[in-house]
């Protein structure tokens, strides 16, 4: 937990404040006290509770607070008479029940039948695992998760309309949007998938050679151009002063091939999605040397994308499309869920993968490799906000690397590709809490990233394509 | 006591193959537990790791895999999880549509080229230029402008197996023995019906060895373009097993290719025998 997404508006909560934003205890509170209070109103987004529930908190939030304009009213109230008493009491003169259906019943899909493209890897889990766990009928959809070659295929399907929507890269929007790549068509980030996930994994030969500096002249495979894994990877050997472009090669190979290639001895090491990584170890051949958080702890990885045109056609479909993937993704967050996340999308019909591989990487205890077991259980985790920082980063970046070449308008690019704004506002429909700002900094590798100054961070870097 | 040429033949078609299947086997052994490893470390490990296990499966593995898809060939657990029998059925639709495609487009091409020496000549260079171009790279082009993967893969083996046919058709068109097309005109038999009495009969054994080499073609071409736009048939099949680098899984799927292929192959033999006449 821990982030704004878990964390659920409560009007019957004495101790809590109704406004969205810098509640007393609504987004630290702890587990123990989480568990605690009544489940009822506490709206755990598990399959089949939740909905309903949480409409009905969000319309009895509402009506609370036009009985109690006052806050420190409200909450007098509720300490002298206690939850149930106060909510028995609320339904005796307000129809609680009609006016959630009525909240609830956001529009009807314009379009049932989706098809939704995803490539095999961990960080699809929330787009993979709503369709088994049953998170997309809950919207009223009936969606078919399809399983894609690669990066630039599923490209080009959700360019052709074969899919509605589909898992991306997260700088693959940008990339489309700019018509890097492929002809400029405007697209869309409604929601982040993964937040951390990745690793880099090297061949056990390399076992000894753990400090960067030692790279040079290595070969290293990167699952696609537009990447996280490729500007992570190039920020990582920058910062070790090796330039990613002359003292190393890099290639971008489909992750299943990155294993093969591994054990081929044909590349000295990846950075991929943890499940390829784990898969290595497992099979025996490499090992891991870093988890990406360690170079950015937060960072995006894949995108949960559709086209503009999409949501302008079936802005309803589209609305409860990215419900249903927040909704997923507010599961697949908790590591309670993990277990069963892990049984639900191995099988062949989705990752197609050993359920140990994907356990270790989903619960964070894991086997590193060299004989050691490691725990960490946000080596993967899921938070769907798409903040507009992350964009502003990742063309930064692209200008780094010399893929965008010219100036960029960061942040229209990032507000038009990135939705924070829209998120919000499902997010806050559905009873959740997002971050007031579109935009925070953070640290990659100790070093501050300011979404205000892209063009002074750009600068900052010594080893960067000379354009 | 002599065998019959067949018998023995077969004898040593077995004893080759038990030959092969034991190496394999012997090469692919376990060489036994490896390393030391604390149990919950081996726990997290898989069986390459932890039991010196190859990474390539031995014949015994592929067989009882084999045995698990044969015994239940249709199911279907989605869109992405299909049965063997569905998967091929699937390419072979693809196949089916895409060959049909080229013998409609092929035969009478080939007829007009093999009929007008300067159709022939003015055509030769697109054709040379444009068979020896590999299903994969016309892949990305199609999927560009056609704009649909599974009208793509057709295209894909359309384009691909339209030529051999194409060039036996016109050759074995020019190569009809000139008496017998003389002795049709000395009969005053109009253009349309030497074309299918005496021309047609006459190319057909060429025509149909082209079709042969065709549909071969089309076969090698189906496995490569599903791999690439996936969904369904059985080059998915193999690119899905690879993807979990389950190596026992391809090595099915290669066999059943193999099966299917040649399975084509004959049949279109059979029909090669049925037209080819003695001269």
């Amino acid at each position: 937990m821990g982030r704004s997404m878990s964390t659920f508006d409560d009007p019957f909560d004495a101790d809590r404040a109704l406004t969205r934003s810098g509640c007393a205890c609504g987004q630290h509170r702890s587990t123990a006290e989480h568990d605690q209070s009544a489940r009822t109103w506490r709206c755990e987004p598990v399959a089949g509770v939740s909905e309903e529930k949480r409409y009905e908190g969000i319309v009895a939030s509402a009506v609370m607070r036009a009985v109690f304009p006052q806050d420190i009213a409200r909450r007098a109230f509720l300490k002298s008479v206690g939850a149930a008493t106060a909510l028995a009491a609320l339904s005796e003169f307000f129809p609680l029940k009609t006016a959630t259906e009525a909240f609830a019943d956001a529009g009807t899909p314009e379009k049932k039948d989706l098809k939704v493209g995803f490539i095999p890897i961990t960080c699809a889990t929330p787009i993979i695992m709503a369709a088994p766990l049953g998170f997309y009928a809950k919207q009223g959809l009936n969606v078919e998760v399809v399983k894609t070659a690669g990066w630039a295929v599923i490209r080009d399907k959700t360019i052709n309309k074969e899919y509605d929507a589909a898992h991306m890269l997260a700088p693959m929007p940008i990339a489309i949007s700019l018509g890097l790549g492929a002809n400029a068509i405007p697209f869309t980030v409604p929601a982040i998938e993964n937040i951390n996930g990745q690793g880099i994994t090297l061949a056990i030969k390399h076992k000894d050679k753990r400090d960067p500096k030692d790279w040079k002249g290595m070969k290293f495979a990167i699952p696609f151009d537009y990447s996280m894994h490729n500007y992570l990877l190039r920020y990582y050997l920058a910062e070790h002063g090796l330039d990613p472009d002359t003292d190393v090669q890099l290639r971008s190979v489909p992750p299943p091939e990155m294993v093969a290639n591994l054990r081929a001895d044909n590349i000295d090491g990846f950075l991929a999605p943890d499940n390829i990584c784990q898969r290595a170890i497992y099979d025996g051949v490499g090992f891991l040397h870093i988890l990406s958080k360690e170079i950015w702890d937060g960072h995006p990885c894949c995108s949960f994308a559709a086209s503009r045109e999409f949501i302008t056609t079936a802005p309803n479909s589209f609305a409860a499309l990215t419900r249903a993937i927040v909704d997923a993704t507010g599961y697949a967050s908790k590591a309670e869920n993990r277990k069963q996340i892990a049984e639900a999308i191995a099988p062949a019909n989705y990752i197609n993968a050993p359920v140990t591989v994907l356990e270790q990487v989903l619960t964070g205890t894991y086997a590193d490799g060299l004989g050691g077991v490691k725990t960490d259980p946000k080596r993967v985790d899921f938070d769907p906000f798409p903040w507009q920082s992350f964009a502003v980063w990742m063309l930064t970046q692209m200008k780094r690397w010399g893929q965008i070449k010219g100036d960029v308008d960061y942040h229209a690019v990032a507000e038009q590709v990135y939705l924070a704004t829209d998120t919000k506002k499902v997010m806050a429909e559905m009873g959740l809490a997002p971050p007031a700002a579109s935009y925070k900094s953070f640290s990659v590798m100790g070093k501050n990233f300011d979404p205000a100054k892209p063009d002074d961070y750009l600068a900052s870097f010594k080893i960067r394509k000379s354009s | 006591m002599t065998l019959s040429l067949r018998l023995r033949a077969a004898i040593v078609s077995i004893a080759l193959l038990a030959a092969f299947l034991g190496a394999w086997h012997l090469a692919t052994r376990s060489t036994g537990a490896t390393a030391n490893m604390t149990p919950e470390y081996a726990k997290l490990m898989g069986l390459t790791a932890t039991q010196g296990k190859s990474a390539m499966p031995g014949p015994l593995d592929v067989g009882a895999k084999l045995w698990e898809h044969l015994k239940r060939p249709f199911y279907d657990n989605g869109p992405n999880d299909k049965g063997l029998g569905i998967q091929l059925a699937y390419s072979i639709g693809r196949v089916g549509l895409g060959y049909l495609i080229a013998v409609i487009v092929a035969i009478p091409l080939g007829f007009m080229i093999g009929m007008s020496p300067l159709i022939s000549r003015a055509l030769d260079p697109f054709i040379q230029v444009l068979k020896p171009i590999s299903p994969l790279a016309w892949m990305p082009l199609a999927l560009y402008t056609i704009k649909d993967s599974s009208i793509s893969a057709i295209f894909v083996i359309f384009i691909c197996s339209v030529w051999p046919m194409l060039l036996n058709t016109a050759f074995g068109v020019a190569g009809v023995r000139k008496e017998w097309i003389n002795v049709a005109r000395t009969l005053e038999v109009g253009t349309v019906r030497r074309a299918f009495t005496v021309i047609l009969p006459a190319a057909a054994p060429t025509i149909l060895t082209g079709m042969r080499i065709s549909i071969g073609i089309a076969w090698l071409v189906i496995v490569a373009a599903e791999m690439l736009v996936g969904g369904t048939g059985i080059g998915y099949f193999v690119w899905n097993e690879w993807n979990n680098l389950s190596i026992t899984n391809v090595i099915i799927a290669i066999l059943l290719i193999g099966l299917v292929g040649m399975l084509l192959d004959q049949v279109l033999a059979r029909f090669t025998r049925m037209v080819t006449f003695p001269e």
